[in-house]
């Protein structure tokens, strides 16, 4: 289970600062706001936007457009369940519909206990051993019934 | 380590299936008899339906068992340390193996023989031959020999890469770069990864070749954040060579200098198209670009710059070492060398099947493939990812091939290969993928922002009967548009999927069968 800081402007700007130099610093700079907060803060935008002399609208425009960033922080588990084509052929949709249900909640929310985000995913390059899921990072295929319920009581915990 | 030397792939596909518990459990089993072993996380020999598959190397080579669960590594570690004994799930030599000994690998020769944390280890298996030949020959024959060998942009789009370098070589710059584009999103694809987990070594020589032959210093190479275990490796790869010294200043001792660095992408299949990868590269939003200007002209950062797909780059240190003419042997019509193949989905034998182009779609899937996993009959495969067209059995005498794929109103794509038993619902994988054009769309053209919603919706009203006629002759008409509309392939190849359903497989959209007689 990854554990994140607390906001920090301090700490973030020192990150922000470590990493301006680099060419294209702003998804580095998203990047590790995001591996050591847990989601982009709101006062992280201004700070990035501050530092790089980019406007704020720039640096929204880039947290919005990407699926991995999150304004808010995931639950203390992310289940994430390939949704693509090859996932699809194997039988998919009824595990992500099983998994729905189980947590009671729909793709891309989290359950009221804050233990699990499930999120879709298209395609972990595990398309030979499909069914696939990545929980916390961690990856898990040929997904059935039984090992999705494993997932499911893993990421209760 | 003199130890028994045992092999257990790293791959993440491997991992996926319970390979660190099975290696895990093999270094108990040892422990336990007190025997001593050196465990190397190898990459995929490709051959997934048998992972994890375990290898020892003894006298006589290396004798695999497969596919290994942790509940067999007990009895299996025997059998490795008696010599590689028998047991039942011994599989003999790998190189034995039909699926392997049938194929032809060049890009993928060293992927799950070597160790792919030792450079030593890939230099004793020919690694770095390719450069050693690049920095005796002049820049410009280097770029010649790539031309030579007919290497097409393996990323999907099939572009001359010689061609693409000859424009890079001779624009004039200060500063030019090599971006390796390592955003495998589509589905059924995995040979970006597998060679990245398994040989990061021939990517970083064939990024180095690149950058010396048409004058870059710095290279990227942008990976997919899904990717976690191709981003470790790599990052370890590219560190070891710096500390040797084949990345730095002096590559190699020469006069040349080439850098480079791995960036992590967010999460936006669009990243994959070249311009918007670029996009992101700068920190900014991955919108795709308009071309003119072409990236060697004016990319990342608005310098010149070689973009090429992982497995074009991969496959230029065995072009430098054997030459262009070897290379160019393989293969068919303009369709030169050989392709990973990757074989997914509903099917018997997956895994990475590298061959001559030349080979037809059926034996891809019947023959090698053989079949569905589930024993059904096949009904559909989709080639070339998300964006690929749908092929009936009827159109399994097509040969993999650049030009046989277009001509069949299909695409190669990056060689992936999925494969659909009777049960799938033609109309629901075709609304699939109207659905993910839009949630992927960079939105900064209307015929894919605005034409994928729309598609949902009208394939929706087909689906639910409602003026069908009238509606799938407006789903046509989308589709024209959205094809010669879009700015890149995300909007302009969507209609392929969507189109090929529609055309092959009627009677999923409530219309008659287009064949009778095939049912």
């Amino acid at each position: 289970m990854p554990s994140y800081a607390p906001w920090d402007a301090e700490a973030a700007r020192a990150i922000i600062v470590g990493k301006q130099a680099q060419p294209g610093a702003l998804m580095p700079i998203l990047q590790a706001l995001q591996d050591e907060f847990g989601s982009i803060h709101r006062e992280a935008e201004p700070l990035i936007a501050d530092i790089l002399n980019l406007s704020r609208a720039e640096v929204h425009g880039v947290v919005t457009f990407y699926h991995d960033f999150r304004h808010q922080p995931a639950g203390r588990h992310v289940l994430k369940l390939c949704r693509a084509e090859s996932c699809q052929a194997r039988g998919s949709d009824a595990l992500a519909a099983r998994a729905a249900a189980r947590l009671g909640i729909t793709f891309g929310d989290t359950t009221a206990d804050g233990s699990v985000t499930l999120e879709p995913v298209y395609c972990l390059g595990l398309c030979s051993v499909s069914p696939a899921a990545m929980l916390d990072g961690k990856v898990v295929a040929r997904l059935d019934n039984a090992k999705l319920d494993a997932l499911l009581a893993e990421a209760d915990r | 380590m003199n130890g028994l030397r045992i092999y257990v792939p790293g791959d993440a596909a491997a991992v996926a299936v319970g390979a660190d518990d099975v290696a895990a459990a093999i270094k108990a089993a040892a422990a336990r008899s007190g025997t001593p072993v050196d465990i190397v996380r190898n990459g995929s020999r490709g051959l997934h339906w048998l992972e994890p598959m375990v290898e020892v190397a003894t006298g006589q080579g290396r004798i695999a068992y497969g596919p290994v669960a942790v509940s067999d590594a007990a009895a299996v570690f025997k059998a490795l340390a008696a010599n590689g004994a028998k047991h039942p799930l011994r599989l003999g030599k790998p190189e034995d193996i039909s699926y392997l000994k049938n194929q032809t690998r060049l890009t993928f020769a060293r992927c799950g023989i070597v160790d792919p944390h030792s450079l030593d280890d890939y230099c004793a298996h020919g690694g770095y031959k390719g450069l050693a030949r690049a920095l005796t020959m002049q820049t410009v024959a280097v770029v010649e020999e790539v031309t030579q060998s007919g290497l097409r942009g393996r990323g999907g789009a099939g572009f001359p890469t010689g061609i693409k370098w000859k424009t890079v070589a001779d624009t004039a710059a200060e500063q030019k770069y090599i971006v390796c584009n390592a955003d495998e999103g589509d589905s059924g694809t995995f040979a970006d990864r597998m060679i990245m987990e398994g040989d990061p070594f021939v990517l970083i020589e064939g990024m180095t070749i690149a950058g010396i032959a048409v004058g870059a210093t710095q290279g990227y190479v942008y990976i997919r954040s899904e990717y976690p275990h191709a981003i470790a490796v790599l990052n370890e790869a590219i560190a070891a060579a710096r500390k040797r010294g084949m990345l730095g200043k002096s590559v190699g001792g020469s006069p040349h200098a080439f850098n480079l660095e791995v960036r992590v992408g967010a999460g936006a299949y669009v990243c994959g198209e070249e311009t918007a990868l670029l996009d992101s590269l700068e920190g900014k939003r991955g919108m795709v670009r308009a071309k003119p200007p072409l990236p060697a002209h004016r990319g990342l950062f608005g310098k010149p710059t070689v973009i090429n797909n992982v497995l074009s780059l991969a496959t230029i240190p065995i072009i430098l070492e054997k030459g262009g003419a070897f290379y160019k042997d393989f293969g068919m019509g303009k369709s030169r060398g050989t392709m990973p193949i990757q074989l997914a989905g509903n099917i018997k034998y997956p895994g990475l099947y590298e061959t001559a182009f030349g080979v037809t779609l059926g034996e891809l899937v019947e023959d090698i493939g053989g079949g569905t996993a589930t024993g059904r009959p096949v009904r559909a495969v989709q080639v070339g990812g998300p964006l690929g067209a749908y092929f009936p059995c009827a159109l399994f005498d097509v040969p993999f091939d650049y030009e046989a794929f277009a001509q069949a109103d299909g695409l190669i794509g990056h060689g992936g290969i999925v494969a659909f038993d009777d049960t799938v619902d033609m109309a629901k994988q075709a609304r699939f993928a109207m659905e993910f054009c839009a949630i992927e769309s960079c939105g900064k053209c209307t015929p894919c922002r605005v034409g994928s919603t729309r598609g949902v919706e009208v394939i929706d009203r087909i689906i639910a009967d409602r003026d069908r006629a009238a509606n799938t002759a407006l789903l046509e008409d989308l589709c024209n548009t959205m094809k010669f509309g879009s700015l890149c392939a995300l909007g302009g190849f969507t209609p392929y999927p969507v189109m090929s359903a529609l055309t092959h497989f009627p009677e999923d959209f409530g219309a008659p069968p287009r064949l009778a007689a095939a049912e």
